[in-house]
């Protein structure tokens, strides 16, 4: 199975989202295997396609500032904020290691 | 019919929206509503009813009671997309589509409920509970109802709405309002529309803004809209199609609103019958009935044919792929910074993401995230994300090909089969259920195209069954009156539903009104 505890662990932390639980790693394997059904359709000489609007100009508008000095409301529904700024945790700080996490990938 | 009332006097607009709000509060079992805005409705009514005095409705949405799925931004109201994440979010703005609505007068009464973050096939994955389709609770069904020989508690015998639109579509075939807004990315629109017995239109890909509506796969989703009539669907598509420079996958071609005819003609029309989608699993209720629809045409001097769409089996595989990669992005906005939910962790950027994220969202929606960050995985793009791009072109030339030669609407049916009690529905997982349900949908999505479901009949359950038309690029017109003409010629029965406390009969007279053009 492609999908090792190393790969789980390392979805976790890109996604910054957990498993949860045995059930949450089950519904992967059967994304994933239900996924492989894609290998049986011949796709030789076909180009991905990316919007079905391809074939079309992308609008682009002047680059004209049209609206803006709102920010009172969008620092409103933040929930730690200082004057204008948003407030983050330290960063530069890595997620820790699958051992010191507390995640159900631990001990797998 | 509602609009015109309006105009005459027969009925104000206070009045309209005052009933809708009690009606509303009459059927809060059916759990359709999220957040109702009652008190901005009342004034948007007041408004409305100030410009009627003075001879100067903004148009035939004035004072109409509309709801919007709770995806959508609206200023001032909560949004919460049915999810923890977004509990408390009160949106600074409103999306595109509910600007226009309430620019056209437009009666905003409430946000609709829906799986949560639009992931889901039956309405029953939010935070906020599922939704219960209003037709549980109809005579049609409950005297289909096969009573069971020990007392069985009538409650558990209801059934879902379907998805994950479920909310607004439940809104609209329990008379709360004459229109509401959905969401269609695999067939969020239609599937609850053929559920709940209601017109569920799913416009072409870039012809209706998506500006404010909190995306899940970008290169699929539209603005749905629920009706209980085609001419309704027509009018309410009419005032919100068009360009928006502020989403830029909106083209730019003018659009022109249209109004149907009143006696359309089918007969020089080449309706297709995709043989792919007698997909398994299909009742024969509904393959039925779909073969009496297309005698139907038949009959009216249309030219009926058979047509492949040969790739509609990996519709749905190459959806799973697509939607939880976009889904995967999309999601990552949200990290309890700048709005949403936020954790108490906060020994890191990081963890706090990750504590945020791990509070915010439900299994399905992690699910999907997770799965698509697999997909996208440097080893996997090239064979599950790129292979699914290139299906999708395969996909979509399978309708181009079909079109081109000479087919001018796809019939189909919508769903697989009515509407199953949510007991039975629970049993099997969101992922699953929506592989199944969705197969009948989601290729119009892949490929852009317009599609809408109409009411046809009900099943020997007494339960709504719809069939869908799929039509061409940008031609909603000519959908619109196909659909409008096979409407006529069905005659779908109105829901009677029996235990909402009718105030008067006069009351229920406007209410019932199919249409509000």
């Amino acid at each position: 199975q492609a999908v090792t505890v190393e790969v789980l662990d390392r979805l976790e932390q890109l996604a910054l989202v957990d498993f949860r639980d045995a059930e949450g790693v089950e519904r992967l394997r059967k994304a994933v295997r239900f996924a492989a059904e894609l290998q049986e359709v011949n796709t030789e000489g076909v180009e991905p396609m990316a919007s079905v609007l391809e074939d079309r100009c992308l609008y682009l508008r002047e680059d004209d500032v049209t609206e803006g000095n709102c920010t009172n409301e969008l620092l409103k529904n933040a929930r730690e904020k200082v004057e204008e700024y948003f407030v983050a945790p330290p960063g530069n700080i890595p997620l820790p290691k699958l051992e010191e996490r507390e995640t159900f990938l631990k001990g797998s | 019919q509602v609009s015109a009332a309006l105009k005459e006097g027969h009925v104000s607009p206070r009045e309209l929206c005052r009933r809708c709000l009690a009606l509303i509060k009459s059927t809060r079992f059916l759990n359709a509503y999220i957040t109702v805005a009652e008190e901005t409705a009342l004034r948007q009514a007041e408004e409305s009813e100030e410009r009627y005095k003075r001879g100067q409705p903004l148009g035939v949405l004035d004072g109409i009671p509309v709801a919007v799925k709770d995806n959508f931004n609206t200023a001032g109201i909560e949004t919460t997309c049915a999810s923890n994440m977004l509990k408390g979010y009160i949106s600074p703005y409103n999306a595109t589509v509910v600007q226009k609505l309430l620019d056209q007068g437009a009666v905003l009464l409430g946000k609709t409920n829906l799986d949560e973050f639009a992931m889901g096939s039956g309405s029953t994955d939010g935070v906020f509970g599922p939704v219960r389709n209003p037709w549980s609770y109809s005579r049609q069904y409950k005297e289909k109802s096969v009573p069971k020989s020990h007392s069985e508690d009538k409650e558990s015998n209801w059934v879902i709405t379907g998805g994950s639109s479920g909310g607004s579509a439940a809104a609209v075939s329990s008379f709360t309002c004459f229109a509401a807004l959905g969401s269609d990315t695999g067939g969020s629109t239609r599937n609850p529309a053929a559920h709940c017995g209601v017109v569920g239109l799913k416009p072409t890909y870039g012809l209706i803004s998506r500006h404010g509506l909190i995306p899940l796969v970008n290169s699929m989703d539209v603005p749905g809209i629920l009706t209980r009539c085609v001419d309704d669907a027509a009018v309410v598509l009419g005032s919100l199609a068009g360009h928006d420079p502020k989403d830029s996958t909106t083209v730019q071609d003018n659009f022109k609103p249209f109004e149907l005819p009143d006696l359309p003609d089918v007969s020089k029309l080449c309706i297709g019958i995709p043989k792919e989608y007698q997909a398994p699993g299909l009742s024969s209720e509904i393959l039925a009935l779909w073969s009496k629809a297309a005698d139907l045409f038949k009959n009216a001097g249309a030219k009926v044919t058979e047509v492949s769409l040969p790739h509609t089996r990996y519709s749905i595989v190459c959806y799973h792929v697509l939607c939880t990669a976009e889904v995967a992005s999309n999601m990552a906005r949200f990290d309890g910074l700048e709005y949403g939910h936020r954790s108490e962790m906060n020994r890191s950027t990081e963890s706090m993401y990750a504590a945020t994220r791990r509070e915010g969202f439900n299994d399905v929606v992690r699910g999907r995230i997770l799965a698509g960050n697999y997909f996208l995985l440097k080893q996997n793009y090239e064979n599950y994300f790129i292979k699914a791009q290139k299906v999708r072109r395969l996909i979509a030339s399978d309708f181009v090909k079909v079109f081109g030669s000479g087919v001018d609407v796809l019939l189909t049916p919508t769903t697989l089969s009515h509407a199953v009690p949510y007991l039975e529905f629970i049993k099997e997982d969101n992922r699953t259920r929506s592989a199944q349900d969705d197969i009948l949908t989601q290729a119009a999505n892949m490929a852009g195209l317009p599609a809408i479901n109409v009411p046809t009949a009900l099943s020997e359950r007494g339960l709504p069954i719809g069939l869908q038309f799929i039509g061409r690029s940008f031609q909603e017109k000519q959908l619109l009156t196909v659909a409008k003409w096979f409407e006529k010629q069905v005659k779908f029965p109105m829901i009677q539903l029996e235990e909402v406390k009718r105030h008067n009969h006069d009351v229920f007279q406007h209410q019932k009104s199919a249409s509000f053009s």
